[in-house]
């Protein structure tokens, strides 16, 4: 894998990273037995939602916009509800809130069983898949299953279906669950909430690599829970904080030659959203049973070790259960599903923190309610800056390992991030580059 | 599952040689992605009920969402996700059609090219300049198109996500050697099967059931929503009525050209009904 460069410096390369979502690649040049240079490329060819939704109906960027990405839908059907809403003027009701965090728990649920497992747990137990896995730890594989099957079951009462649902509009929903469907999902909701919370028991065993780094976390905050479907303000590790309403005056997005995704730059600075952010920014929000069960696996109340965002995403995927239980029991038939939006000329924003961090969509419309502008940022792009941070740092730190196991560090320092490239544009070759 | 009983033939059998590496009796699968959301390659991960089953079936050689692991080809059967959008991704799909026994394309980008062909009625190079500052980056086509624009696709398996019930009858169908039972009548059928209350006679809700495949179960409507089309064109779609209908109901010519333009835009069926709506509207486009 290792190439010699004309001048004296070396490549390292792999084909393509694997078990993420969607695809793309790393380059890392090495000189004098230094790092000279890290990129993480994004070459999925760019699909233009902000170009083609121009033109749209108000109503219409639940279903489009949920394209983007069939592993967090939920994510971009939030925010693009929430912006249309803010700048329509309207309120929905407390229960359509309710019903929208009950929806995105089951996002999480899924997304995170599917990246604790499925994607990342290989990693840290030595097995290029879970299938591998299941052949050793059949019991983990059985349980991780059950959680994602749970996750998804809870998505499909709510919204329809698991991936791109239907249930979704602007102004709350097209039908209300109801307490029997929702109770029905019981058992596997307790039953999730146990194995979740023995996940992080299990997952802290894991032998992690000592890396830190001085991230500026950022994530959304709400002053009455641990932000998922919304929040009221945008913090972040350097103190700033501000109204969600504001967040286009801090965040600046710029295209660089290496990645069809834009990066992004808060306060003129890189940044870092994600669940990392989410813990060390809201830990207090979290329940006692996840506060406590995060403490026992070694987290502090914050959390600067990449490699640890499984223990936090895990510790994210038992909150998540609860929150559903909780929404499930207090549950009622009767509420109206959806308030009516009528189309009025501005623009405006909506948040979300979607399984892999912030996301945020911006919108204008017409007084006819027909889109003039869009704009999507969604939480791999505005991560890529740490992300080539962390690549750096991980190289530097273990420039010795052998290129097998570097360019296996250097994979695993992205797994962290739980990119979603399919989101943020697509495609990763991966490359390291040494003398 | 049913044993491996791989009898299917094709022309790109003679491809199909054996696997160097320690002999393995399952076919080999291959997964591959272009443009698209990653939503029907997920349906595979997402049949918890199955994947392990489905994995001592079949060989599951080439699948990096799911595995490091990467096994040469030539594969069996190649699953296919997303739409043609690139240069380099007209040329790896001929690479890729050349390495498979089988290919299977899954999804509205790879059947009929996505939400992303409406790039097809539009001045790319305004979209290009709308997301990016610096399109010179950008390497991309004009156009979205389904996979078998470009090559011979054995199966397509239609709808936006695709259903994992579905997909896992194809693989069922495809290692038994036999065609996949998936039904190609509209989504009123099963609404019909359903017991549902019809959604624009009840309700006057515009609805694209008629017109549209069946597969997802009549989903929208239970839900109290007109279909949105996500399975693509019925095999015998009456678009023409079903424009007059929309009509009908109150739809204005702008409003049906979207209708008709959204995952499954690029299929002949709602391109061509887009269009003569576009042409009727006095605007002579979508507003």
């Amino acid at each position: 894998m290792t190439h010699q460069l004309k001048d004296g410096g070396q490549v390292m390369q792999v084909g393509m990273l694997a078990r993420v979502e969607g695809e793309g690649g790393m380059h890392i040049e090495f000189k004098d037995g230094k790092v000279e240079s890290v990129q993480l490329n994004i070459f999925e060819p760019p699909r233009f939602y902000e170009g083609f939704l121009r033109g749209r109906k108000f109503t219409e960027p639940p279903d489009i916009t949920a394209r983007i990405c069939g592993i967090c839908p939920v994510a971009y059907q939030s925010a693009s509800t929430e912006a249309m809403e803010t700048i329509c003027g309207v309120t929905t009701t407390p229960e359509i809130q309710l019903m929208r965090r009950l929806l995105y728990c089951g996002e999480w649920i899924e997304s995170h069983a599917l990246h604790i497992f499925m994607l990342h747990a290989p990693d840290f137990l030595g097995y290029e898949s879970v299938l591998e896995m299941a052949k050793d730890h059949a019991d983990v594989v059985q349980m991780a299953l059950r959680l994602k099957k749970a996750g998804n079951d809870l998505m499909t009462a709510v919204g329809g279906r698991a991936i791109h649902p239907v249930n979704v509009k602007v102004g709350g929903f097209y039908r209300m669950p109801t307490v029997a469907e929702l109770q029905r999902l019981r058992p596997a909701l307790e039953q999730g909430r146990d194995d979740a919370l023995a996940a992080v028991a299990l997952v802290a065993t894991f032998d992690f690599p000592d890396m830190e780094q001085d991230y500026n976390y950022v994530s959304l905050r709400h002053p009455d829970w641990y932000p998922l479907e919304r929040g009221t303000e945008v913090v972040a590790t350097s103190g700033v904080r501000f109204p969600v309403t504001e967040i286009a005056d801090h965040v600046k997005e710029f295209h660089v030659a290496h990645s069809n995704a834009l990066h992004a730059s808060f306060d003129g600075k890189p940044y870092f959203v994600g669940p990392l952010a989410r813990y060390s920014l809201n830990f207090d929000q979290l329940s006692p049973t996840t506060q406590e069960a995060a403490l026992k696996a070694g987290l502090g109340e914050t959390c600067r070790n990449p490699f640890k965002s499984i223990i936090v995403r895990t510790v994210e995927l038992a909150y998540a259960f609860e929150e559903a239980l909780r929404i499930v029991d207090a549950w009622r038939d009767g509420h109206a599903p959806s308030v009516p939006v009528a189309p009025v000329a501005g623009e405006g924003i909506g948040a979300s923190e979607a399984p892999r961090g912030l996301i945020w969509h911006r919108y204008r419309i017409d007084a006819d309610g027909v889109i003039e502008d869009a704009q999507i940022v969604p939480p791999t792009s505005q991560n890529q800056a740490s992300i080539e941070a962390d690549l750096r740092k991980a190289a530097e730190q273990w420039i010795d390992l052998d290129d097998h196991m570097l360019t296996h560090r250097c994979e695993e320092a992205i797994r962290n991030y739980d990119p979603c490239i399919s989101c943020a544009t697509h495609f990763l070759d991966l490359r390291v580059k040494r003398s | 599952m049913v044993e491996h009983a791989h009898t299917h033939e094709h022309p790109h059998d003679a491809a199909v040689a054996t696997d160097p590496t320690p002999p393995d009796a399952r076919p080999k699968l291959a997964v591959w992605k272009f443009a698209s959301c990653d939503g029907c390659q997920l349906s595979i991960l997402n049949c918890e009920d199955e994947l392990l089953q489905i994995a001592e079936s079949i060989h599951i050689a080439y699948f990096p969402e799911a595995t490091r692991a990467i096994v040469a080809g030539p594969y069996d059967l190649s699953l296919v996700e997303g739409s043609i959008t690139t240069p380099e991704d007209v040329k790896r799909i001929h690479e890729i059609r050349a390495q498979s026994g089988t290919v299977v394309t899954i999804g509205a980008c790879a059947t009929a090219g996505g939400i992303q062909a409406l790039r097809n009625w539009a001045d790319v190079d305004e979209f290009r300049s709308i997301v990016y500052a610096h399109p010179e980056y950008l390497s991309t086509l004009d156009t979205s198109t389904p996979i078998a624009s470009h090559i011979d696709v054995d199966y397509e398996l239609r709808g936006c996500p695709v259903d994992k019930t579905q997909l896992v009858e194809v693989l069922a169908a495809f290692l038994n050697g036999r065609k996949p039972r998936i039904p190609t009548y509209s989504v009123c059928v099963e609404c019909k099967l359903k017991g549902n209350v019809c959604v624009p006679v009840a309700t006057g809700t515009p609805c694209l059931g008629p017109v549209t495949q069946a597969g997802c179960g009549a989903l929208c409507p239970s839900y109290g929503r007109g279909c949105y089309g996500c399975f693509g064109p019925q095999d015998s779609a009456n678009t023409e009525a079903m424009t007059r209908q929309l009509a009908e109901l109150g739809m204005s010519n702008a409003d049906i050209v979207r209708v008709y333009r959204t995952f499954n835009a690029g299929s002949p069926e709602f391109a061509a009904a887009s269009d003569q709506a576009a042409a009727a509207s006095s605007t002579g486009g979508p507003s």
